[in-house]
């Protein structure tokens, strides 16, 4: 065991714990956030996605010693109580169902929009290739992207 | 975790004469403080209560409504929602009767010792048939404010109004008293009547449906915020001082018997708490999450392999499907004299159809954490079957029914019998071996390999045209590997009773299944039979109940099958269905007036040109076509109308398009609605297009979500439109039923698939999942 520090949703956070663990068990068991979720254990899924300097990692296949930068997990998108653009239309578009794989599906989906702000319908089905979902909200997934894309075309 | 109250609601929760555990439930919840979100952190504050604890007792008023003393009401279901919207669509139907606002109420789900038992979650039933007690009790609750309101003003409840959780005097509505001033925060004291559950009711009728308001609206969905902010507590997050964390060990391959363990290789790992093991079940304990997964994989165990191969190669399933011999036949049904009327077809059509074992997959792995404080069991789930986890864990720790009880929480989808019982089991075995609240999730492979099974199926179809090209006889023949079915929560089936040995004498005669047949087939004969594996017990190819549990293979054989005869006899699909539901007999819910409108309503929104398939084929690289298949599920009836574009080159089948039409009578949230038979038409599409599990003969080597894959983004069709039909003769009757709506869109859609191929193609796939190596090589051997 060690300590090993990481910067989550704008907080210096100490953990002590091995350094090998996978950050996923760190931020659910230790900080106790549960936007991130255990899918594969395999990086295969995206259910643990968490943003790292806005790009979208696999916090299950990653080891907590490694990981240097900002942490944004779902829980932290949302600023000053109001949500994320993405996930208000989340809830416009009604994605979900189940929702156990929803963490994934934002997660990556904010890192597509923060490179590209206004990505293709291909752009979207690729970048969000990795994201799983076993009640097939695939189709609501891609209109709620969009939703927030053409808002920010049009701004 | 407990909220901070109003000092007039605690007292009115100390007065309200509800048991302690309700009570307490209720002011953690913060329903009592219109908990218009999920009950965050309710749970938690909640496990001090010692138990026992007993049934809430569904003849009382009480424990279906409690109204609030800021006029407020929470609703008590004994169902479960996963995640189709129904918990929003129990809240709707209930506000309506009781005349109170949606954003007014609050619904708690699926808890066995604060709901009344309604069985959980199955069967696409929850609105069709649990709505209805629903109603009753929340019209009895609005008849009896209505009567206190009467008394109160000295009129007769007739000459009173309800409106907003308000009644109001009509010849003078100056004069208006509030449901929270007649009874917040006190007691209703109504006794219901009812042989059962689903019949309780009081003296109130229900309401007709031209005067239903939330009825018919599309309020959004309750739990959706909390699952895109990350703030909801789900079953999976659950934690309680003191947890330790478990994994399961699982035999390498099916059917070892375990010799010996060697504890030695896991007792260095830092945290390490214990090794449990009872026959051939095996799970270790460890303080941290990620130290029983490591302790997990490093346990050193000494597995003998059975002397016989439990099961053949997937490769070799269908061969030995034919040549089993079956466990049971079902009885032949039989119209006419089909023999005959075969002899004396103008043209035979004969087809074999195959379905691979497909399964749940679960994208989050099964996991339960139980708690044994006070000597009474407590399991936090997400099991659709709260209820019968709750009875099975009781009989499975021979503890009694009243000191266990089941937490329903939000989780990741539950399609049927999935692994969720065997976790809750498995967890609270653990914990009382333990003494300790054991958390307890599978790994992925363990999900993957050993969830329960939808049955593998082969088909054979013969049918006969006459002249003029209609169908004068069909004969179905289906055998399904389903010997052995598991039920739900069954102490002696669950998989940690087999791996202990203990499970009962005689296994489940399973099923195999006929259509269900609306089309008019003057001479018909339908059999079907079971066949089992050469390994009955503690094996990864059990099958258990998978959304529609035999509907996607069957549908996907007949209506496949009647493509065929369409094609054979020259005629458009779509008009060849329709004569076919032409001649057909009327039946229960009008059946047959309503297929007919589903067809042509789906035929209608796509923009279907009648005309033969296979389509006159283009000569570029991608090659279009259409399919329609439908079906019926108990009531409900769906038509789904497929377009592909089938890539010459590579195989690769992109369902571009997808139309379904859907009529599941009364629709309670249109919206709602909508994405449940779109996700579930994406369900389907999945198994059309990507799942089976794959074996050698000793274990399923179907492991993750590369040796399994599953739907994708891309695979996602480009327009999907869901058209909601009403087919009734009298479509605006005030007592029009609503029917489930979980699974009926799932079910016609691989054939629609395969028909859609053929279109494009002229090439027949007998056997989903049509991935592209397996369509690039019928292309090929088609020439095309």
């Amino acid at each position: 065991m060690s300590i090993v520090k990481l910067h989550v949703n704008g907080t210096d956070r100490e953990v002590d714990t091995d350094p090998s663990t996978p950050l996923l068990y760190v931020l659910r068991n230790d900080l106790g956030l549960r936007g991130p979720r255990f899918g594969c254990g395999l990086g295969q899924c995206g259910a643990c996605t968490v943003i790292v300097d806005g790009a979208a990692i696999r916090s299950c296949t990653t080891q907590v010693s490694q990981v240097r930068g900002q942490i944004t997990t779902l829980e932290g998108l949302s600023k000053d109580g109001k949500l994320d653009p993405l996930q208000q239309a989340w809830i416009d578009e009604q994605v979900p169902q189940c929702g156990y794989c929803q963490n994934g599906q934002i997660m990556t989906a904010k890192a597509l929009l923060g490179r590209n702000p206004n990505p293709t319908d291909a752009q979207i089905r690729t970048a969000m290739e990795g994201a799983l979902c076993r009640c097939m909200t695939y189709y609501r997934v891609q209109a709620a992207i969009k939703r927030v894309a053409r808002r920010e075309t049009v701004k | 975790m407990s909220l901070h109250l109003p000092p007039a609601i605690e007292d009115a929760i100390q007065t309200s004469g509800l048991s302690p555990s309700r009570r307490n439930f209720l002011k953690a919840s913060g329903a009592l403080v219109v908990s218009l979100g999920v009950a965050d952190g309710a749970f938690a504050a909640d496990a001090a209560v010692a138990g026992p604890y007993p049934d809430p007792d569904f003849r009382q008023l009480d424990t279906w409504i409690v109204i609030h003393p800021d006029n407020s009401a929470t609703f008590f279901v004994g169902k479960t929602d996963g995640g189709q919207g129904t918990g929003t669509a129990f809240r709707q139907m209930m506000c309506d009767e009781l005349d109170i606002a949606y954003d007014k109420t609050s619904l708690i789900m699926g808890r066995t010792d604060t709901t009344p038992d309604q069985g959980g979650s199955g069967g696409s039933d929850a609105v069709e048939r649990d709505g209805w007690p629903m109603r009753r009790v929340a019209a009895e609750a609005r008849r009896v404010l209505l009567e206190l309101a009467g008394k109160h003003f000295g009129v007769p409840a007739a000459q009173l109004d309800a409106r907003d959780a308000t009644i109001t005097v009509r010849s003078d509505p100056a004069k208006s008293v509030t449901y929270a001033e007649l009874v917040g925060g006190k007691r209703f004291n109504v006794t219901l009547t009812g042989k059962n559950v689903d019949t309780t009711t009081g003296l109130a009728e229900v309401k007709p449906v031209d005067k239903l308001r939330v009825v018919g609206q599309s309020p959004q969905r309750y739990d959706i915020p909390a699952k895109v902010d990350g703030s909801l507590t789900w079953a999976v997050d659950m934690k309680l001082p003191g947890m330790v964390h478990a994994r399961n060990v699982r035999p390498p391959v099916a059917g070892a018997v375990l010799k010996s363990i060697d504890e030695s290789s896991v007792a260095g790992i830092p945290g390490f708490v214990r090794v449990v093991r009872s026959g051939n079940y095996v799970a270790v304990i460890c303080e941290r999450e990620e130290q029983a997964i490591r302790a997990a994989r490093q346990l050193k165990i000494n597995w003998q392999p059975p002397a016989t191969a439990p099961f053949p190669a997937s490769d070799q399933l269908f061969d030995y499907m034919r040549r089993a011999t079956p466990t049971s036949h079902a009885e032949p049904e039989i119209v006419g004299d089909p023999a005959a009327a075969l002899a004396g077809a103008k043209l035979v059509v004969e087809a074999e159809y195959e379905v691979p074992f497909q399964g749940h997959t679960a994208i989050g792995p099964a996991h339960a954490l139980a708690d044994p404080s006070n000597g009474q069991m407590t399991i936090y789930s997400n099991d659709m079957k709260s209820y019968g986890l709750r009875n099975g864990v009781a009989q499975f720790l021979n503890m009694p029914r009243e000191q266990v009880r089941v937490a329903y929480m939000d989780g990741p989808q539950v399609y049927g019998r999935t692994a969720a019982d065997d976790a809750g089991f498995e967890a609270a075995f653990l914990a009382h071996e333990l003494k300790r609240p054991v958390r307890l999730q599978w790994m992925r492979n363990e999900e993957t390999a050993w969830d329960t099974k939808g049955p593998a199926y082969v088909f054979k179809l013969r049918g006969g045209l006459d002249a003029q090209g209609k169908v004068v006889a069909l004969d179905y023949d289906a055998c399904a590997v389903d010997y052995n079915h598991v039920g739900y929560n069954e102490p002696d089936t669950v998989l940690i009773a087999q791996l202990m040995g203990r499970r009962p004498k005689t296994p489940a005669k399973g099923a195999a299944e006929t259509p269900s047949v609306q089309y008019a087939i003057p001479n018909l004969r339908m059999t079907a039979r079971v066949v089992g594996l050469p390994l009955t017990w503690e094996t990864p190819l059990r099958t258990g109940n998978l959304r529609d549990p035999n509907g996607p293979q069957v549908t996907f054989a007949f209506e496949s099958f009647i493509d065929e005869l369409a094609a054979a006899a020259k005629a458009d699909p779509v008009q060849f269905r329709l004569d076919l539901l032409a001649d057909s007999q009327e039946d229960d819910a009008f059946r047959r007036a309503r297929s007919i409108a589903a067809v042509q309503a789906a035929a209608k929104a796509y923009g279907w040109e009648p005309r033969p398939s296979p389509a006159r084929r283009n000569t570029g690289q991608n090659l279009t076509g259409r399919g329609i298949a439908y079906t019926t599920r108990n009531r409900t009836i769906a038509a789904v109308i497929a377009e592909v574009e089938v890539n010459r080159q590579t195989g690769r089948v992109w369902a571009k398009r997808l139309v379904c039409a859907h009529d599941c009578g009364l629709v309670i949230n249109p919206e709602g609605l909508r994405r449940t038979v779109e996700c579930g038409m994406l369900h389907a599409l999945s198994r059309a297009l990507w799942e089976e599990v794959k074996f050698d003969n000793e274990k399923v080597t179907s492991v993750d979500w590369v040796s399994h894959p599953s739907l994708r983004h891309s695979d996602t069709p480009e327009t999907i439109d869901v058209v909601l039909v009403n087919g009734d003769p009298v479509p605006d009757r005030s007592d029009l039923a609503p029917y489930g709506a979980g699974e009926t869109s799932h079910k016609p859609l691989i054939a629609a698939i395969a028909n859609a191929i053929h279109d494009a193609t002229g090439v027949r796939l007998h056997r989903p999942p049509f991935r592209k190596e397996r369509v690039l090589a019928a292309l090929r051997a088609a020439n095309v």
